[in-house]
């Protein structure tokens, strides 16, 4: 958590070196429909509209990133004729989520190592292994992390569209599956003109559990012994309703 | 109906887990057994995160457990001196399971060992149930109102420190019951499981007890060991999803009814068939699952999750 935090704060400190020298020279304005996507109950996924304004021409790249997770892959492999898990990796920073659209296709846009210099794209995420059972193949490893986060639906397989209306105005829609996780979401925007990052603009918006959702998950952590009981005493009652439920019947 | 499991952190459609919780709820009343062995499984399956799965279905199987047991009790169906010394073993055995657990898990072969525990105890106990079963069926076609010995005397009666049993009219050593206990507090402990698709057939076959005995102490004894484990649960490991245990709770408490409905019209040769032919069902899935090449060799798991 925290150092998702200070990835943000760097990121946002990034965004702004980028953003003064070049303040006038290109105007790039960004907005989210909400600032907020709230956990209830009845939560089931939800949509972020993006949308902005920027100077005629170039592309605009868009890059969602959730908080990072410390994730463990494991491999299976057959020993004595049963798949059982054997090596492992651990990757101590790697996104819960991360989404990337633009406006035209990446390779169009600007080269491979501008996009890599930005950490934009699934291939340039900078998260490394912090841990490996003995011989552990990392590149293997760090493929199977994100292949089966994009079958999750958390990364996204390819990158969606940022269209433009009447040249200068741009939007898109970002969907979170209802596995999302909570925390700080970084969005960063950039505008790219010849292969070149013209400019940069970074928002943030928070994905929060609300009402009871967020009041069992404060229990079941501050309070462990007492969420335990309250488990223990509903069952047995849940059970001792039923019970009663049918002698009466 | 999408809901959001708080816990779980992810949004599942109560329909489902209401079905899930009453065809657990009916295994429970009818043979005994927790379903833990059953549920865990299918709640990994609609993508519940498995720790998340193992520590809310013990929680679901308590109230499962207490039905069952007010259902059985009115029937007097519950040997409660077997209870306790049950439980009593049942306690060592859990503590020991732990600590075994642990060593496992620093080798890195906890995995392997789970899934060996589990081909070898269902496989073992579901054959041997199956093939008794269909004897005493077919025995009974041929000879009907024939009368058989309540069970048969072997060196396990030779055992010391005799206890007599009134419910079960049972006369044996106090260390059969405390043993069995024992071994099903390991397999709790380091197979996530109520231990009850082994204690059952167990106080069937080795101890000698009637079915329907068996099947009302077990349920009694489950009460107190699941409570324990969500307790433990809880508090180490912050993975019961009360919201998920209380819709399968309300699925359970149907299931549970039309168990103890059903079960009293059921002779107990079939009882133990229909328990038989679900072990080995499950069984089998393991052995395909553990054998057959997997789609994805790699698994994910979020370690600290945000």
């Amino acid at each position: 958590m925290r150092r998702s935090w200070l990835n943000w704060l760097c990121a946002v400190a990034v965004a702004g070196i980028l953003a003064v020298p070049l303040a006038g020279a290109d105007d790039l304005v960004v907005d989210l429909s909400k600032r907020r996507i709230d956990i209830t109950l009845g939560f089931s996924g939800a949509e972020v509209l993006l949308f902005g304004a920027t100077d005629t021409g170039g592309d605009v790249v868009v890059a969602v990133r959730g908080p990072e997770q410390r994730v463990t892959v494991r491999r299976k492999e057959h020993i004595a004729g049963l798949w059982v898990n054997r090596e492992w990796m651990q990757f101590d920073r790697a996104p819960s989520f991360y989404y990337i659209a633009s406006s035209r296709p990446l390779e169009a846009i600007a080269s491979d190592a501008t996009f890599a210099g930005i950490e934009v794209g699934v291939a340039h995420l900078r998260f490394a292994p912090s841990g490996s059972s003995r011989g552990a193949d990392a590149d293997a490893f760090r493929a199977a992390l994100i292949h089966t986060k994009e079958r999750e639906g958390l990364y996204g397989t390819g990158p969606g569209q940022v269209t433009f209306v009447g040249g200068r105005l741009f939007r898109t829609t970002v969907s979170f599956p209802a596995t999302v996780a909570t925390g700080p979401y970084a969005v960063e925007v950039y505008h790219l003109r010849d292969g070149q990052v013209e400019n940069a603009e970074q928002r943030t918006f928070f994905v929060t559990k609300v009402g009871l959702s967020a009041a069992v998950v404060v229990q079941a952590h501050n309070n462990p012994a007492v969420y335990g009981l309250i488990a223990v005493t509903i069952a047995v009652m849940a059970g001792w309703l039923g019970a009663a439920g049918l002698r009466k019947i | 109906m999408q809901v959001y499991l708080p816990i779980a952190q992810i949004s599942v459609d109560v329909f489902v887990l209401l079905a899930m919780g009453a065809a657990v709820g009916f295994i429970s009343s009818l043979f005994g057994v927790g379903g833990g062995f059953l549920i865990t499984p299918l709640l990994i399956f609609i993508g519940i995160p498995p720790p998340v799965a193992v520590a809310t279905q013990i929680n679901q199987v308590v109230g499962a457990a207490v039905s069952g047991t007010v259902a059985h009790w009115r029937r007097g169906n519950i040997d409660f001196t077997m209870g306790w010394v049950l439980m009593v073993g049942t306690i060592l055995g859990s503590t020991v399971g732990v600590t075994l657990f642990a060593m496992l898990q620093r080798a890195g072969q906890i995995d392997l060992v789970i899934v060996l525990m589990y081909i070898v105890f269902l496989g073992g106990i579901g054959s041997l149930m199956l093939v008794e079963s269909l004897r005493a069926l077919l025995r009974q076609r041929r000879a009907p109102g024939a009368r058989f010995k309540l069970h048969q005397h072997n060196w396990l009666h030779g055992l010391p420190f005799k206890m007599r049993f009134r419910k079960s009219r049972l006369y044996i050593s106090a260390l059969l019951p405390l043993v069995l206990g024992f071994i099903t507090g390991v397999l709790i402990a380091m197979m996530g499981v109520g231990g009850g698709f082994f204690l059952v057939p167990s106080k069937i076959y080795l101890l000698g007890m009637p079915t329907t005995l068996a099947v009302g102490t077990s349920l009694f004894q489950t009460i107190f060991v699941a409570a324990y484990s969500t307790l433990l649960q809880a508090v180490q490991t912050q993975t019961v999803d009360i919201l998920l245990a209380i819709v399968l709770l309300v699925g359970g408490l149907l299931g549970t009814q039309i168990g103890a409905r059903i079960g009293p019209r059921l002779h107990g040769d079939q009882l133990r068939i229909l328990l038989a032919l679900l072990i080995v069902g499950v069984w089998l899935k393991l052995v395909i699952g553990a054998t057959v090449t997997p789609d994805d060799l790699y698994s994910l798991q979020v370690v600290v999750p945000s």
